[in-house]
């Protein structure tokens, strides 16, 4: 993107000025280099968003913001539903509550070294990846119904897992304002052979070691050592979300029109958030929202097993679970007035700073852990909320690199095999079915994930706590 | 022009020369005729998207467009000519528009991909732009064989056109979520 169409504010901050239909500023937390690197579909996105009606204060971009569907990747913008706001199918996505999972394990790299080939085979047998695969646990409708309502809480009352994993996943593990009949008996029917599984393209399970710490204070409160092993599980809501957005995409295209709301892009499909459409799609997302907790919950039982098998001192305990296409009801100061607001988050994560009373007792002086995916055979990072990033972006930061090449490009400059060896050769192992798949999700196809968190940490977003690298990655 | 041009196989096309000038894209230049390449007139493509895949059906007809778009959809899966044709499903969406209408038609087969483990290769469709009936064939999935690359979560508005091209072809086009 070219540089002179935003307005300097700080070395992080830019600015686009409220113009045409525009009700709110745009505003992008990135560096000049980011930013540069950004394709002009974001400013596209990032101005029609702040058409909408019922925005506060302005339409946001992360330093990760890349082209997406009528919201920016990397958007984030809350709604006042008392001035006519909106919520958007597309500002929360297809994959509905995608985000990352990460669990200690008590081990550390040297005890991984001698087991690595076969706990990677392990994995990949129990963790179902890629499509076509499919989960064990069959739901009839009343086991829907409760896994909607319930999200991790209720995997856990079937035995997956246990209690105390609750307090460290966002919501506690279950999203209240699910209405399991606002989702179709399509997505239902979708979600049925799907409970339990990774699902393909950018997901993984990853074992990572943590290589870097930047904070020693947080890292001791995220109970992080130098060299320890942690488990990554990014994934979402599956077949369930997916159906839920696209049918509800299509119904809030319609009905834009009679709502009186004129799109400058049909993608950003919206409905008032006080209007019928609007109430059923806020049921089915909360509902998809549980179907992504209890899907990451089935899998850390999953990925528990597979360790007892092969190295069974590890204990497993949930560090955190964040997501990153949500919109949540949430309380925010606004000109010194506390409001509720709709805030979505298009591929940005929650971060909240210390202090914050949604935060578990751990976590209340370092703040919130935002687990920051690293692409395949790259570094991931683990960052804390800061408390000024309140008042930047309603507590929000990036949620990973993005995707620097297309798929079809990266299949074409790369080959799976060459890709699995190359990684293998630096001690990586990746597991997957797709050798084209590997390539499509070949490291050099994104962007850098240090250069965009060092971003989000010099825009006061969150705080670098430590760094991991892969050592293992079963690729969906 | 079309009078006067004769097809001479299926790429290239002779056109007779006119006042003795040469077409500025002619492949190849003789006494009385220029050559042109001509685009299969039934074809699908994908294009790129950053983050996930365009994808891109072009036939002489509507429905063949709508035909080709789902051979592209099936293509970012997988190889479509490692699909075999023998299981038969029936498909039937009707939507205000031919753009939301393809739409309507990819996520159709998007779910029975998703519900009913299968991947396609083949499509018949019958549509005026409002009403689509139509038939996929394909078969289970087989991992080891068909080694999925990725899964299509759905098809989105983004670079959605459905229209016919200066030349007369139907173009039917969108962006799918990987």
């Amino acid at each position: 993107m070219d540089l002179s169409r935003f307005e300097r504010v700080t070395d992080n901050e830019w600015r686009i000025n409220p113009v045409g239909a525009m009700r709110v500023p745009g505003i992008i937390y990135a560096d000049a280099d980011l930013i540069r690197g950004m394709d002009d579909k974001v400013y596209e996105q990032i101005t029609n968003v702040a058409t909408l009606p019922g925005i506060i204060k302005a339409s946001y971009a992360m330093p990760d913001a890349h082209w997406g569907y009528g919201f920016p990747i990397g958007g984030v913008a809350a709604f006042d539903a008392a001035q006519g706001g909106v919520v958007s199918a597309g500002g929360v996505g297809f994959d509905i509550s995608c985000g990352v999972r990460s669990l200690t394990t008590g081990l550390t790299r040297s005890d991984i070294e001698p087991h690595k080939d076969s706990l990677a085979d392990v994995l990949f047998a129990a963790i179902p990846a890629g499509l076509g695969s499919t989960g064990t646990i069959r739901l009839n409708d009343r086991g829907m119904q409760a896994m909607l309502t319930g999200g991790a809480r209720w995997a856990v009352s079937q035995g997956y897992g246990y209690q105390d994993d609750l307090q460290y996943i966002e919501e506690y593990g279950c999203m209240a304002g699910a209405l399991a009949e606002e989702v179709s008996q399509q997505a239902k029917r979708r979600q049925r052979d799907e409970m339990g599984t990774l699902g393909s393209g950018n997901h993984y399970l990853e074992v990572q070691h943590v290589i870097e710490i930047y904070d020693r204070n947080a890292a001791r409160a995220f109970a992080l050592h130098e060299n320890d092993i942690v488990v990554s599980i990014h994934c979402g809501s599956r077949g369930l979300g997916h159906q839920i957005g696209t049918e509800f995409l299509k119904s809030m295209a319609i009905a834009a029109h009679q709502y009186g709301i004129e799109l400058p892009d049909r993608e950003l499909a919206c409905a008032p958030i006080n209007s019928p459409l609007g109430e059923s799609y806020l049921g089915a997302m909360r509902a998809g929202i549980n179907c992504a907790l209890a899907n990451r919950q089935i899998l850390t039982h999953l990925a528990r097993r597979a360790f007892e098998g092969i190295l069974p001192r590890a204990e497993l305990s949930v560090l955190y679970d964040v997501s990153h296409n949500t919109c949540k009801q949430e309380e925010h100061v606004v000109d010194g007035k506390p409001m509720r607001l709709f805030v979505h988050r298009k591929g940005a994560t929650r971060a909240l700073g210390p202090g914050h009373a949604d935060l578990p007792e751990a976590f209340r002086e370092s703040g919130q852990p935002v687990l920051i995916g690293g692409s395949m055979g790259t570094a991931s990072y683990i960052l804390a909320g800061l408390p000024q990033s309140e008042q930047r972006c309603f507590a929000s930061a990036c949620h990973g690199a993005g995707r620097a090449m297309s798929r079809r490009k990266a299949s074409k400059q790369w080959h799976g095999r060459q890709v699995i060896d190359d990684l293998s050769a630096r001690g990586i192992l990746i597991r997957s079915h797709s050798y084209r798949g590997v390539a499509e999700e070949a490291p050099g196809a994104y962007k850098d994930v240090d250069a965009v968190v060092d971003a989000a940490e010099n825009a006061g977003l969150a705080r670098k706590v430590v760094k991991l690298a892969p050592v293992i990655c079963v690729k969906g | 022009m079309d009078a006067a041009v004769e097809r001479t196989g299926m790429y290239l096309q002779r056109v007779p020369k006119a006042c003795g000038g040469k077409l500025p894209h002619a492949l190849v230049t003789t006494a009385k005729y220029d050559w042109i390449i001509v685009p299969p007139q039934r074809t699908w493509e994908h294009f790129s998207h950053q983050a996930d895949i365009g994808i891109r059906g072009t036939g002489a007809t509507l429905s063949e467009a709508f035909e080709q778009a789902a051979c592209a959809l099936t293509a970012v899966i997988t190889d479509p000519d490692g699909v075999r044709a023998t299981r038969a499903v029936e498909i039937r969406c009707e939507a205000q528009d031919p753009e939301l209408l393809l739409v309507d038609w990819l996520n159709a087969i998007v779910y029975e991909m998703a519900v009913q483990h299968l991947l396609f290769s083949r499509f018949e469709v019958r549509t005026d732009g409002h009403r689509l009936s139509g038939c996929a064939w394909g078969e289970a999935i087989d991992i080891p064989r068909h080694q999925p690359a990725v899964e299509v979560k759905g098809a989105t508005l983004t670079e959605l056109k459905v229209a016919q091209d200066d030349g007369g072809r139907w173009i039917a086009q969108c962006i799918v979520d990987v």
